[in-house]
């Protein structure tokens, strides 16, 4: 009976992947050469339909950025081991409903609840600000900030922003009391 | 002066320096796993050549791609370049870009903007 269930999960997975045009779900632990199989996919995918050049530099710049956010972050809180979601997350590349025809990406990830508001108010900052603003930000980030441990330079959620155009939607969801769930769907529609 | 020469990979850039035959040259794609150390020597050259720069240096980027983290770094390079204007040598940026290709090349742009160095844009 279990045998079945399983199955059928397979096959709802398969109709929801479907149903929601997601051309790409990964859960786990990303790692670079994870980044390089997922964008070298892409980038074949969306040449076998003729993508035109500056959406396929889009998606790809955006995959690249989300997926060492991911990576760079996802690991960062002591009490999240052993939760069982230590330095994963999940990643999903789709296709959009819209008549455009664009993609979007979706990130997900634990961090800690302390770090949430920071996060949040980075995240309003860049919804609120045009495409100067946008770029007055960036610069000021490169100059004034340092590269992390990590190699971090705070600059891929602004980068994103300025490269889609799009505003980046976002939501927290608690997971207990010391860490949340960081969710980002980023649009890349076609202008 | 040792001559550093990296040959590109997917996510790495083709870098030159040579300052004998006064060659600084990146291109190609640069998103490595880790910047920090992938730059490393490039920023210990860069210190390096500045005890005896060449009276005028001309440095070159050819860029497809770079990541945000990189971007970082090449603004750490284009500083230490500037060091050695503000010692009195001659520095001139040559930054190419796709002709069709606005975003790099307006990083360039932004570049000339934080730096005081000279850029020279050729789109090919």
């Amino acid at each position: 009976m279990e045998n079945v269930d399983y199955m059928n999960l397979v096959y709802d997975f398969h109709k929801e992947m479907l149903a929601n045009k997601f051309t790409l779900v990964y859960e786990g632990e990303i790692t670079h050469q994870i980044t390089k199989a997922f964008t070298s996919l892409a980038e074949n995918k969306m040449d076998s339909y003729s993508e035109d050049a500056s959406m396929k530099k889009k998606v790809f710049h955006v995959m690249v950025e989300c997926l060492q956010n991911l990576s760079k972050h996802a690991e960062e809180s002591d009490s999240i081991e052993g939760k069982g979601y230590a330095g994963n997350g999940i990643f999903i590349v789709g296709r959009l409903d819209e008549e455009n025809q664009g993609y979007h990406v979706l990130t997900g990830n634990a961090v800690e609840t302390t770090k949430v508001p920071e996060l949040k108010a980075l995240l309003e900052k860049i919804n609120q600000l045009d495409k100067d603003g946008l770029k007055e930000l960036f610069k000021k980030q490169m100059r004034e900030g340092s590269l992390s441990e990590k190699g971090g330079a705070g600059l891929g959620l602004i980068d994103i922003a300025r490269k889609t155009g799009e505003k980046l939607e976002y939501n927290f969801i608690d997971l207990d009391d010391n860490n949340s769930f960081f969710l980002l769907r980023t649009k890349i529609s076609r202008k | 002066m040792e001559v550093i020469k990296i040959k590109g990979t997917e996510d790495t850039p083709n870098v030159i320096l040579d300052a004998e035959n006064n060659i600084i040259e990146f291109s190609g794609r640069s998103l490595p796993e880790d910047v920090v150390t992938f730059y490393a020597p490039v920023l210990q050259w860069i210190e390096e050549y500045a005890k005896s720069p060449n009276p005028k240096t001309e440095v070159i980027f050819r860029l497809e791609y770079f990541n945000t983290a990189s971007s970082k770094i090449l603004l750490d390079i284009l500083l230490k370049f500037e060091d050695i204007m503000n010692d009195g040598n001659e520095i001139v940026v040559q930054w190419y870009f796709q002709e069709d290709d606005e975003d790099m090349e307006e990083a360039g742009e932004e570049y000339s903007e934080i730096v005081d160095i000279p850029f020279e844009m050729h789109s090919y």
